[in-house]
């Protein structure tokens, strides 16, 4: 456990998709210098609870989100916090690659542009360029900035996202399964890539592996038909776990 | 045996057939055993045996006996009087057909008169042959596939076989009627274009089919206005309308509008697109026309018509609204949905998500929906019949007044036409090239289109 206070803090959080409720109750705290992973079973609403954190359940037509959830102490959901602000400050990166069909260039350049962070062009080059490097893609892009996002691999193109949300600075990453349309090769780069950036960046990251959990997070937190069974550091999660369900779960009984 | 009576005694023959064929299967039916037909299979073989011969044999019949008949009638004596070949002897020819059919009561020549007789013998005698030859194709089909039924007999595969075949008959009427059209196209230009130099139609800037010098017809047949006319309201002006509006609509009816507003905005636009264009016609010609010609006149454009470009051109352009907008909203809808929450996560908002990356992602569809709206446009003749002038005039100005090959197509073929002259035959030519243009027009929309659904999937 870090000293600092927890950057994200969500307390008695519960989400509705029109009646049926997908999460029930969670309360969480995601720290600055960790990376948390969330497990579960498919359909447990892990991958809800993180789209609760950037306020991208906004965008679906009938969800609705009850609770607290403080960034820096800052209430996210009030009527006073700008969602255009709160994202560019929690970047997400998606299940399946989704880079837009622009040139890699301009996939890293879009948000830089779009919250004019670079005054110059040679400004927002060196910022393409750390994001890219930070991504570990600039040695196998370099040469080949101006071709289209969708010409790369599937690991590049996750890679490319992870760059594209690194461009605008953000405190919080949040991943949602960002290796389950991978291959081992891939995957494992996207896990040296998370240990890379874990300092840096606070990290939540929603994944079905539960070897992956291990590898790459300092805490777990395990869910369960929409609610937070447990939650603690990863090696007790997973050696030696408090609840029957989660044990259940981690010896393979379900999911 | 007349038409009708013919057709239904086909069908009683192919019932019969139907029924015998069951009782047939019905009877070998046993219990425990599986068949690969059921009766109703072989029902189905032996009906469509029985029928489906006469009937192919009677529609070639039904084309070739006219000539058959005229042939016969040529043979009698009476048919020695007929002057030689050409427009006299074939009026004679059908003027004697119909009093032999009965569909006239007078003749005005004599001599049809003397042939009548003649025409009404032969017709019966090829009547007889034909009725004669149906119900023989019906027997011998309907008997032959009979023998057939047996417990071993795929009648199944066969009847699906039969099916398919009819099937493909249907798709292949509207292939033909297409192929036909385009040959009486080219066949009718061609005989405008051995008159008329191509280069006189297509690049000659005076239009005025009213008055032609036989000596050079191509001088006043110079179709540039008609293609620059047809251009600026169907491209240019109902473009300027349709596009921004029905863009506009896409984008709200796809990204902003909740699943209620959607629910009867987009119902109300596709009223517009139900609504008659000749409806359209008269809202332009009645109600939009003096609108903007007082406008006009009241902005300083002295020149201004009550037939101007611009009316025709800006209700055809309502028109196309709803396509559109109901092309772009399939081209939004294509982008995949993780396009926009990429966006959005990055902190876009709404409208710079749509701006920079789903509209770009959308481009190519939309390019190819506005092609095609264009080749639609171009088309469109009801509006411009009743909105637009009838006088060619090569203008960049929107008031005055401008026509359109649609439109000119409809004046050249409209009142007491001989179908023989230059004037005439420029319709084909016109009609000819209108349809080179469309049909280019789709041909790249199409594949504008599809080489952008590929993209995504």
């Amino acid at each position: 456990m870090s000293n600092h206070p927890p950057k994200i803090t969500a307390t008695h959080v519960n989400v509705w998709y029109g009646a049926k409720k997908a999460i029930d109750d969670v309360s969480i705290d995601i720290d600055q210098d960790s990376v948390t992973a969330l497990i579960g079973p498919s359909g447990c609403g892990k991958s809800t609870f993180l789209r609760t954190l950037n306020r991208m359940n906004d965008t679906v037509a009938n969800a609705r989100v009850q609770g607290d959830i403080r960034l820096d102490g800052e209430d996210i959901y009030s009527p006073d916090m700008d969602v255009v602000q709160l994202r560019a400050r929690v970047g997400m990166v998606f299940q399946k690659p989704n880079p837009f069909p622009k040139s890699i260039y301009e996939n890293v350049a879009y948000g830089p542009r779009i919250h004019g962070l670079a005054s110059s062009r040679s400004e927002l080059e060196g910022i393409v360029q750390t994001s890219l490097k930070r991504a570990g893609l600039w040695e196998e892009v370099k040469d080949r900035l101006s071709d289209s996002g969708t010409a790369l691999s599937g690991g590049q193109q996750q890679r490319l996202c992870i760059a594209r949300a690194i461009a605008v600075d953000p405190e919080v990453i949040l991943m949602d399964e960002p290796c389950s349309a991978l291959d081992p090769i891939a995957t494992a780069k996207i896990e040296e890539l998370i240990h890379a950036l874990k300092g840096r960046y606070a990290i939540a990251i929603v994944t079905h592996n539960m070897q992956q959990a291990a590898r790459v997070s300092q805490r777990t937190a395990f869910f369960h038909l929409g609610q937070l069974v447990e939650y603690g550091a990863t090696t007790e999660i997973f050696t030696n776990p408090r609840e029957e369900r989660t044990r259940d779960y981690i010896t393979g009984r379900y999911g | 045996m007349t038409g009708p009576a013919l057709l239904l005694l086909l069908a009683g023959l192919a019932f019969v057939g139907w029924l015998s064929a069951r009782a047939r299967a019905v009877a070998f039916r046993a219990p425990k055993r599986r068949f690969s037909s059921l009766p109703g299979h072989h029902a189905w073989y032996v009906a469509l045996w029985t029928i489906l011969p006469p009937l192919a044999f009677l529609g070639v019949w039904s084309l070739v006996s006219p000539a058959l008949v005229t042939d016969a009638v040529l043979a009698t004596p009476a048919a020695a009087q007929l002057p030689p070949p050409g427009f006299e002897r074939a009026s004679i020819l059908s003027e004697a057909r119909e009093l032999a059919q009965g569909d006239a009561f007078g003749a005005f020549q004599p001599l049809a008169r003397a042939l009548e007789p003649a025409y009404a013998a032969a017709q019966a005698r090829y009547d007889w042959i034909a009725t004669a030859v149906a119900l023989l194709l019906a027997l011998a089909g309907g008997g032959w596939a009979y023998t057939r039924v047996r417990p071993g007999f795929a009648a199944r595969t066969r009847t699906e076989r039969i099916v398919m075949g009819l099937l493909l008959a249907a798709s292949l009427v509207a292939i033909m009627t297409t192929i036909g059209i385009v040959v009486s196209l080219i066949w009718e230009a061609g005989r405008f274009f051995a008159r008329v130099p191509a280069a006189d139609f297509l690049f000659g800037t005076h239009w005025s089919p009213q008055v032609i010098d036989p000596r050079d017809p191509g001088a006043s047949l110079g179709a540039l206005p008609l293609f620059w006319g047809t251009f600026f309201i169907g491209a240019v002006i109902a473009m300027a309308v349709a596009l921004p509006f029905g863009l506009m609509s896409a984008i709200y009816l796809t990204q902003y509008a909740t699943p209620r507003v959607r629910s009867w905005v987009k119902p109300m636009l596709e009223v517009l697109a139900g609504v008659p264009t000749v409806v359209y016609g008269y809202f332009a010609a009645l109600t939009v026309a003096p609108y903007v010609r007082d406008f006009a006149v009241g902005i300083g454009v002295e020149t201004a018509s009550s037939e101007s470009a611009l009316v025709a051109g800006s209700v055809m352009g309502i028109m196309i609204i709803p396509f559109i907008s109901s092309l772009a909203d399939d081209a939004l809808a294509a982008v995949p949905a993780s396009m926009r929450d990429g966006s959005l996560a990055m902190g876009a908002t709404p409208s710079e998500t749509i701006s920079r990356v789903l509209l770009p992602a959308a481009l190519p569809g939309v390019v190819g929906g506005v092609l095609l709206a264009v080749s639609r446009a171009i088309g469109e003749t009801m509006i411009v019949v009743m909105a637009a002038s009838g006088v060619a005039n090569l203008t960049l100005n929107p008031f005055e007044s401008t026509t359109t090959v649609t439109r000119q197509i409809v004046d050249l073929l409209t009142g007491e036409a001989e179908f023989d002259s230059p004037k005439t035959l420029a319709a084909f030519a016109l009609g000819l090239t209108l349809f080179v243009i469309t049909f280019l027009l789709n041909m790249i929309a199409l594949s504008v289109v599809r080489r952008y659904r590929e993209a995504y999937e």
